[in-house]
């Protein structure tokens, strides 16, 4: 799950690091109340779930309340990335001394989240560590052990920073990576994270994403952060209709799992496949021989045969679509003889014969002598283990487009 | 021989009473495996399919007279399998199959970091298990145990893979080729996993039965680079073929999208498809384009490495 800036400031807030007396609004004369209240030179910041904005027009330096009002008016105007923005952040224009990026995210080889520090914050910290590998600090840390500040304070050291800035960056490191575990973050960063004239250290602009598997837990911060459970997980991908359909199939049943996606895909070949290593293989052989497919689909965990049906209608109703392809790697807990039911059913429905609609079916594997004899009576072409899957996909290919790789 | 697995190992299914856990229970004893309890909370003094059920890890322990049985496939709901995993580590249980999926990352790398303390090892999550064909199973890998026996006969190949479908489809290939499988390990489709390519090699390494290693990998994470370095390192007596899927992710129109399995989110450059298959290959594996290429080129590597 995404957040936005304004919500992801208040997240560092909330675990104990310090952040600029800012203000979040929708309402461009609000935005000069917050303005006033702070008194000097303000930041515009559109509040938008993509990044560019500075490109964009979405960030402005506003002088006056009445510029900041102005300046907000303009940019909740502007779309960014394709979306508009939820609102603007107000924000004071910072003394600022140094800036330094503190960023906390998972390494897979490791098995822990690894800490990141650089005293050259404010660009891009992938950047960094490739011109300037000597100015990034990094460490992991135990998910077991609790967290001790020396860590935080180890990464900084190994970035080359120390006296007095070690001393007060040291514990908004720790807190980051306390919250980071805390909050099941897969990304929390703060950059730049700031040090003002004054010494004093502050989080001025700060990203966060939350593991969608770790929502069911963080109820509390998302209700918190008045997130309502409408916005999902926030991906930045709007569902086609096509998506949205597949979706509602799903939800419907609880046997079995079916996915389908279409953003991205403009053939004429419908892929009615699974399972999920299955999919990626059959769509990448699809498309390696010629083929154009109309969609990526998954079916796996034994799905009902209404299921099979809904998913391969979907496919069917699709602009462009005449036939489906049916392939799926070797099952053992999926049944071949549902999967034909369905998508026969499918077919039928629509007026369809299966025996045209379905140019190839390749599903191997737990009961397939029963799938095949329902298969024969519907005259559709299936095949067994013994014809790959890149053979598979090649037939519905060659079938359907009538071109051959 | 084998890997992780053999005829003697004893294990025990936490969550037997759930359906997926019922049907995998049966699987598994249909195919030889012993199973010598099952845990549900609340549920103790039943029976799944023979098995007799307990509250706790603990007394499974004392019904087994003591003795920790040598595994355990987790079956429990996400929000509960850091939990079981703990007690089966507790109860000092040396090999977990963790077939959950959907687990927080936080979690996983809390259970990888316990059972690295205790010296146990880690199999998934989101896995379907261990298979050594015709000796035994742990977990639903390969289906029902007529199912299994189809597109597992024991021979020369290691397979390891990130999906538990295409563990299956590989090994058939390779089966039906007449080259066979020494074990098949579903490592498992998460962003972290407990053990990985490189992890399990010294295993494969030591296994005499094992002349060659066919891996299935995909975009996300940096699993394929750590095997590369791996093979660098070390001066492997086994030959590996690794297959990509999921190449069509690398195409602009697809970016920032995820398919397949939640690991597949590619989050730095050297997750794409392209680097990986670049980063293997510059360490001597091939990548083939088909799985059906697999069984000649294994057939051509062993002919390479074995004096005429």
């Amino acid at each position: 799950m995404r957040f936005f800036e304004f919500e992801a400031r208040e997240i560092v807030k909330r675990a104990g690091i310090p952040v600029t007396d800012y203000g979040f609004t929708t309402d461009p004369s609000e935005a000069a109340t917050i303005a006033a209240r702070i008194g000097g030179p303000t930041v515009i910041k559109s509040q938008v779930l993509a990044g560019g904005r500075m490109k964009a027009g979405g960030v402005k330096f506003a002088d006056t309340p009445e510029q900041a009002e102005s300046y907000a008016r303009d940019i909740l105007e502007v779309e960014i990335g394709g979306h508009m923005p939820r609102g603007v952040l107000v924000d004071p224009k910072a003394e600022v001394e140094q800036e330094y990026y503190a960023g906390v995210v998972w390494d897979g080889t490791a098995k822990k989240p690894l800490m990141l520090f650089s005293d050259m914050g404010g660009i891009d910290i992938e950047q960094v560590a490739e011109e300037h590998p000597d100015h990034v600090g990094r460490g992991h840390f135990s998910t077991l052990e609790p967290f001790s500040d020396f860590q935080a304070k180890q990464v900084i050291a190994a970035a080359g920073v120390t006296g007095k800035a070690l001393q007060r960056a040291t514990p908004v490191l720790a807190r980051l990576a306390r919250l980071f575990l805390d909050n099941d973050m897969t990304l929390a960063e703060i950059n730049p994270l700031a040090q003002l004239k004054d010494g004093s250290f502050v989080a001025l602009d700060a990203h966060m994403e939350m593991e969608n598997e770790g929502m069911p837990r963080q109820q509390g911060l998302i209700k918190a952060l008045g997130i309502g459970a409408d916005e999902g997980t926030r991906e930045d991908h709007t569902p086609t209709a096509f998506e949205e359909a597949v979706k509602a199939i799903d939800a419907a049943d609880h046997r079995g799992v079916i996915q389908g996606k279409d953003t991205g895909f403009s053939g004429n070949i419908g892929l009615v496949i699974g399972a999920g290593g299955g999919s990626l293989t059959l769509t990448d052989a699809v498309r390696q021989q010629g083929g154009r497919p109309a969609n990526y689909s998954e079916i796996g965990g034994n799905p009902s045969v209404a299921k099979a049906c809904g998913l391969a209608k979907q496919v069917l109703q699709k602009d462009g679509v005449e036939k489906i392809a049916v392939m799926m790697s070797i099952v053992s807990n999926t049944r071949v003889d549902i999967v034909a039911r369905g998508v026969i059913k499918a077919c039928l429905e629509l007026g369809k014969d299966p025996g045209e609609t379905i140019a190839i079916f390749r599903i191997p594997g737990a009961w397939e002598e029963e799938g095949f004899k329902i298969l024969d009576q519907y005259g559709i072409e299936y095949c067994d283990r013994s014809v790959s899957l890149w053979e598979a996909a090649g037939r519905a290919v060659t079938k359907i487009q009538g071109v051959t790789a | 021989m084998s890997i992780l697995i053999d005829q003697d190992t004893t294990f025990i299914i936490q969550g037997i009473t759930g359906r997926e856990a019922v049907n995998l229970t049966r699987e598994c004893l249909d195919y030889g495996s012993k199973i010598v309890g099952g845990v549900t909370p609340g549920r103790k003094g039943r029976e799944v399919h023979g098995v007799p059920v307990f509250d706790t890890v603990e007394q499974v322990v004392e019904h087994n007279g003591g003795v920790a049985p040598d595994g355990s496939v987790v079956t429990v709901p996400p929000a509960g399998t850091r939990d079981a995993v703990f007690e089966a580590l507790h109860a000092g249980i040396k090999t977990i199959v963790i077939v959950t999926e959907r687990i927080p990352r936080r979690d996983v790398a809390m259970m990888v970091e316990l059972a690295d303390a205790k010296g146990a090892r880690i199999i998934g999550p989101n896995c379907l298990g261990v298979i050594v064909p015709g000796i035994a199973k742990m977990g639903g890998i390969g289906g029902p145990a007529r199912n299994a026996a189809v597109a597992y006969q024991p021979g020369a190949v290691g397979v390891m893979s990130r999906s538990g479908g295409m563990t299956t489809e590989i090994s058939s290939t390779l089966t039906a080729a007449g080259l066979g499988v020494s074990t098949a390990v579903s490592i498992g489709g998460d962003a972290i996993i407990g053990s990985t390519y490189a992890e399990l090699m010294p295993y494969f390494e030591a296994d005499e039965q094992t002349q060659a290693i066919v891996i299935y990998t995909e975009p996300g994470g940096r699993m394929e680079a750590q095997l590369a370095q791996w093979v660098k390192e070390h001066n492997s007596r086994l030959p590996i073929i690794a297959f990509m899927a999921g190449k069509f992710m690398d195409d602009v129109e697809m970016q920032g999208m995820s398919f397949g399995h939640a690991g597949t989110i590619v989050e730095g450059k050297e997750d794409s498809a392209t680097e990986k298959i670049a980063r293997l290959q510059e360490a001597g594996i091939p990548v083939v384009q088909r799985i059906d290429e697999i069984p000649d080129l294994v057939k051509a590597k062993l002919a390479e490495r074995s004096p005429a």
